[in-house]
Formats: C-alpha cells, structure tokens, sequence
C-alpha cells in the first residue's frame, strides 16, 4: 500500500480525470435538461395562447350571448352549454361503448389468453388504435347512422349525435383495453395462486381477485377514456353535423354540435370578419379551446392520481 | 383385461370428484363474453376495411393509377390525392426531423441524468399532461403561435398557413409520446449494464451513448415509428393551422424554401373535406383516399410490431 501512495504518476490531477472529456459531459448535460425545458416552454405557450386570446374575447362579446337557445356564431349566439351538452352525450355514448369492450378485452389479454394468443390477439387492438378518426368519421356517416342508428332506433336524419358517440366510442376502446390490461397484468400472480389454491374457478379470480386489486387503474383507464372522448374531433365533425349551428337539445338522434366541433368548423369556415356588433366570431374558439384544455386537464390529473395508488399498493 | 376394467372407472370416478362434477356453464359464458368483445373489435375492423373497399372499388377499379399520380381537382372524375400524400410526408419528414432528436434527447435526460427532484418530477408529470391534450387544442397553439405570431417566419406570402406551421404544430403534438416511448425504452435496460460500463470508468454521456441506448434502440425505434403513423393521419390541428381544404394548385420550379413556406393540404384532410360533399363520385374518392391512408398506415404499423416481435428482448 505504500507503494501506491508514493506512486508519483498517481495525482489529484489524474483523479478527477481528464478536461476534456468533462467539458464534454457538461455539455451533454445542458442540452439534454434544455430539450426537456422544452416541454415546460410549450405548456406555457399553450395556457398564455388559450387564456389571452379566450380574455380578449370575453371582453369583446355581450356575456349574455353566452347563455342563449343555441350555439349560432355568425348571428352572435354562443351557447356554451349547447355544445357542453354535446360533448357530454357524445362522452357518455362512446363511454358505454368503450367500458365493456375495452374491459372485456383487456381481462381476455391479462388472465384467459396465453402468451401465444395474446401475442396474436393484441394486434387487433392495437391496429385499431392506429386507425386515423377521420376514418372513423367517414364510417360513422356511412354505416353506423344508416344501419345501426337509423335502422335500430329509428333516427331519421343522415347526421346524429349518436352515430358520432358511437364512432368514438370505438376509437376509445383501445386506449381504455390498455390502461386496464396493463394494471390487471401488473397484480402479483401470488393472489391468483392463493385464489387458485383454496379451489377458487378462473372466473372468480378474475372478477374477485384481479379487479379488485387493479380496480384504481381501472378506473384510471375509463377517466383517460372519457378524457380521449372529449377531445375527439373529427369523428364529430364527419357525423354529427350542425356545422353551421346546433340549437340547444337533449336528443341523440338528431344533429347537434359539440365543443371540438364547433371549434373545427369556425376553423374551416370562411366567416373571419367581424359582424355588425364589431366581434369576430371565429374568436370564440379560443374560449371553447380553453373550456376543453381544463376539462381534459382535470380529468387526466385525476386518472394520474388514480394509477399512482396501484403502484403503492404492491 | 377384465380386471382393468373395475379400475377404470374408479379412475374416472375419482377424476370427476377431483374436478368438480358441474360444468362451470356460468364460467364458460364468461370467457366467450370477454373473447367476443376482442372479436367484435377485430369484426369493426373488417366492416371498415370492406366498407372503404366497395365504396372505393369504382374508383379503384377504373382509374388507380390516375387517383394516385393526379392532383385535387373541382370534378370528382378527375380529382387525385398526388398532393394530400407528397404533403403527409412532407409534414412527417418535418415532424421526424424537429420532434425525434428532440424528444429523445429530453428522454435521455429525465430517465437518465435527472435526479428525483421536485423539479424534475414537475417536468414529467408535465410530459404526461401534455400527451393527454387533445389534438385540437395543439392546433389553437399552432394557429397563434405559428400562424399568427411568426407569420413573418413560416409563411409571408399566406397569412402563415404553411408546411412549417403544420410541420411544427404536429411535431409539438407528438413530442411528448415520443419522450414518454422513450423513456419507457430506457427504463427497460437493467441497472447492471449501466453499472458494468460506471465500474470501468465511463462517463455518464459515455454510459448512455454505447450501452444503454443501443440496448433501448428497438424500443425507441417502434414507438417512434408508431407515434409517426398517428401524426401522419392526424387531421384536426391541421384544420386550424390552415391545411387547405378546397383547391390547391401546386405550382411547380419553386425552391425548397418556398415550397416550405407554400400552402399545403395533408391525405386526411383530403378524406374530410371530400367527405363533405355530396354525390357518390365524390364518396367513391373519399373511400379510395381512405384506403391510400390505410394502405401506408397499416403497412408502418405492421412493420413496428414485426420489428418489436423480432428484438423484443427479455432480462
């Protein structure tokens, strides 16, 4: 040891390793933390665009014109819970679409498939979640409305709310199959086994021993699911019609509009002068814009919330 | 042999009191139920491709050739997607050249550099967040960020409805899931290699860059080509940041730059726009340029789950 002490080729220079590639790692350092800034930078961005620009249209339009009979942009009329009351109808279709399907394949993936099934099953929903929802729209304008809205429930026009929810409801699927597959997956096989052991069938695992232990991502997964439903765009603007304006209503078998809808038809309307009362209707999408980021926003923290719990618990 | 026989049935009498001698109907219900639920989806999936497909078949049938190399057109007989697809990729091209180094880089960073700090878990909760906007609020963004604010920059001549604007607004969109896909990757590779390259005196940058990020590297490698996919028929911020939905002529002998800064339209916003017009050429036209969309969306897809399947890779 003494000999290593007295070596005189070892020095504090020669520990603290070479300049050179120091200042490399610094380096590396910075500019890997400033691309992940960048993310901080475009939420700020994003919340300083839709609450700007939602103000200075709420400055500009009558507050009474938000609370009318219908959502009319050109003739000044913003009824905000016409479209609320879309967008809720179209949630709830897509919602009792996606919950059984998407559960139902998410507990077939994690306790019934073997791995060889599973890895020849899983495409499935996973090519469905590659599908574009503009696809989706077309499909739910020229099959779901004529076969299963027109021809089960008698609705009479070509565009519905319900055709609308039920096309996202099919895009939803996936997402809710895999968030909840991936929590069923995640309990410890030693309670199946323990279930297993005192005689308990497959089917009781499953319903009560598995979901109840992954019930919190579960019910993460149908929160994420409501959220992806909300903010659906092109589904709705294929199918649910009303792009010139809805009136305020509760039934899904007629057209109506919903807040990402009307967002996209201000957007490709050819309406951006200002009107008689000096107010430019096209800027009213920042206000729904902004009304759809905090309703998601609330939505998805809370789903975040939810899946924290199941990694605590095991 | 008829001394076998008393012993048989004992066997099988004792097997069926060791199974249970009910059916489990009940349980047997349960597990077609689940099973039908994946084959319903996989029969949506057929319906719509078959769907697409019939109502495609006239114009596939006559005139493929043309509705692939032609241009958008005001006569449904004439009209082709030529520029919906050379502008999907444009967009993808400029979508995979701002958000993958990018994205990765930020991954690399909070998976690898970071330290459980409140900062930096701040910076992924914020990541997450981010992935669960909808897509048409990323387009408000792009309209007053891109369009409006630095319409000097992407787009002089159009009031900044350009492919930069629609390049840049897509690439902000899907940033975050290519970090959140990367960062999953990464988690992946097992503390003990990292160790292996700390122990003969690697830096941390030296760590990352020869063993972890080859081992992550399929991983990467399918997410990103699967977030890729989905931007390339995305279509709702597109609508905001002024992909053109009626006619467009695409004048040809212009510079790269120019052509940048030009008006654009996307396949999917083609498929929308078509789809809001009346007669059945015109619904023949929006099938065909669906199945376009498919063809090349199923075939990325297709290639990302092979190539998953052949690097997937267990500790």
């Amino acid at each position: 040891m003494a000999t290593t002490t007295g070596d005189p080729r070892l020095s504090i220079e020669r520990l603290q390793g070479s300049p050179r590639r120091k200042r490399k790692e610094s380096a590396v350092h910075g500019t890997l933390a400033a691309a992940a800034g960048i993310s901080m930078v475009i939420s700020f961005a994003i919340v300083i665009a839709l609450v700007g620009q939602a103000i200075a249209f709420l400055s500009d339009v009558e507050l009474g014109a938000l609370w009318t009979v219908g959502w009319r942009p050109r003739s000044g009329e913003f009824d905000i819970a016409t479209i609320l009351i879309g967008t809720l109808e179209v949630s709830v279709i897509a919602m009792l679409i996606a919950t059984p399907l998407g559960l139902g394949a998410a507990m077939y993936l994690s306790e019934y498939a073997t791995p060889k099934t599973r890895r020849r099953l899983k495409p499935i929903l996973e090519t469905l979640a590659g599908i574009p929802s503009v696809v989706l729209g077309y499909f739910a304008l020229v099959v779901i409305n004529p076969v299963i809205v027109q021809g089960l429930f008698g609705a009479s026009s070509t565009f519905t709310i319900m055709a609308a929810g039920i096309g996202v409801g099919i895009l939803t699927i996936p997402l809710v199959a895999s968030v909840a597959e991936d929590a069923m997956y995640a309990v410890p096989g030693a309670l199946r086994e323990a279930a297993y052991g005192i005689g308990a069938r497959r089917r009781t695992v499953t319903t009560k021993v598995v979901f109840p232990a992954a019930v919190s991502g579960i019910v993460a997964s149908l929160i994420l699911g409501f959220s992806r439903a909300l903010g659906e765009t092109l589904v709705v603007a294929i199918a649910a019609g009303a792009t010139s304006g809805a009136t305020r209503h509760w039934n899904p078998l007629e057209p109506g509009q919903t807040m990402t809808g009307a967002i996209a038809s201000l957007a490709i309307g050819s309406d951006q002068v200002k009107n008689v009362a000096g107010l430019n209707p096209f800027d009213s999408l920042y206000l729904v814009g902004l009304l759809l980021f905090v309703m998601t926003l609330g939505l998805n923290l809370l789903s975040e919330r939810f899946v924290r719990r199941v990694r605590k618990d095991y | 042999m008829a001394a076998i026989a008393p012993t048989q049935q004992v066997r099988s009498t004792v097997e069926l009191a060791l199974r249970g001698t009910k059916r489990d109907v009940a349980g047997r219900l349960f597990q077609a139920g689940l099973l039908l639920s994946l084959l319903l989806a996989l029969a949506i999936l057929i319906v719509l491709l078959g769907t697409a497909l019939v109502d495609a078949w006239p114009v596939l049938s006559t005139r493929v050739g043309d509705f692939v190399t032609k241009d958008v057109s005001r006569l449904d007989s004439r009209a082709g997607v030529r520029q919906g697809v050379v502008g999907s990729l444009i967009l993808i091209g400029f979508v995979a050249v701002v958000a993958l180094p990018l994205g990765i880089a930020a991954a690399i960073y909070l998976q690898e550099y970071a330290r459980d700090t409140r900062m930096n878990r701040l910076l992924t909760t914020n990541i997450r967040n981010l992935a669960g906007v909808p897509s048409i609020v990323y387009g408000i963004l792009g309209l007053v960020v891109f369009v409006k604010t630095l319409r000097t920059l992407t787009g002089p001549e159009n009031f900044g409805r350009s492919f930069i604007s629609g390049g840049m607004t897509l690439a902000v969109l899907v940033l975050p899931i290519i970090i959140l896909i990367t960062m999953e990757a990464l988690r992946s590779v097992p503390k003990s290699i990292r160790e292996a390259a700390y122990g003969v005196g690697a830096t941390r940058w030296e760590v990352v860059r020869s063993h972890v990020l080859p081992y992550a590297a399929p991983g990467v490698f399918t997410g990103t080509i699967l977030s890729l996919a989905r931007a390339f028929g995305e279509t709702a911020p597109l609508l905001l940041v002024g992909a053109v939905t009626g006619y467009l002529s695409t004048p040809t002998g212009r510079s790269p730059l120019e052509i940048l800064q030009g008006s654009y339209t996307s396949l999917p916003t083609l498929i929308f726009s078509w789809s809001r017009l009346a007669g059945e050429g015109w619904e023949a036209n929006t099938a065909a340029a669906i199945i376009v969309l498919l063809a090349i969306i199923l075939v990325v897809n297709l290639v990302a789950i092979l190539l998953r399947n052949r690097y997937d890779r267990k500790w």
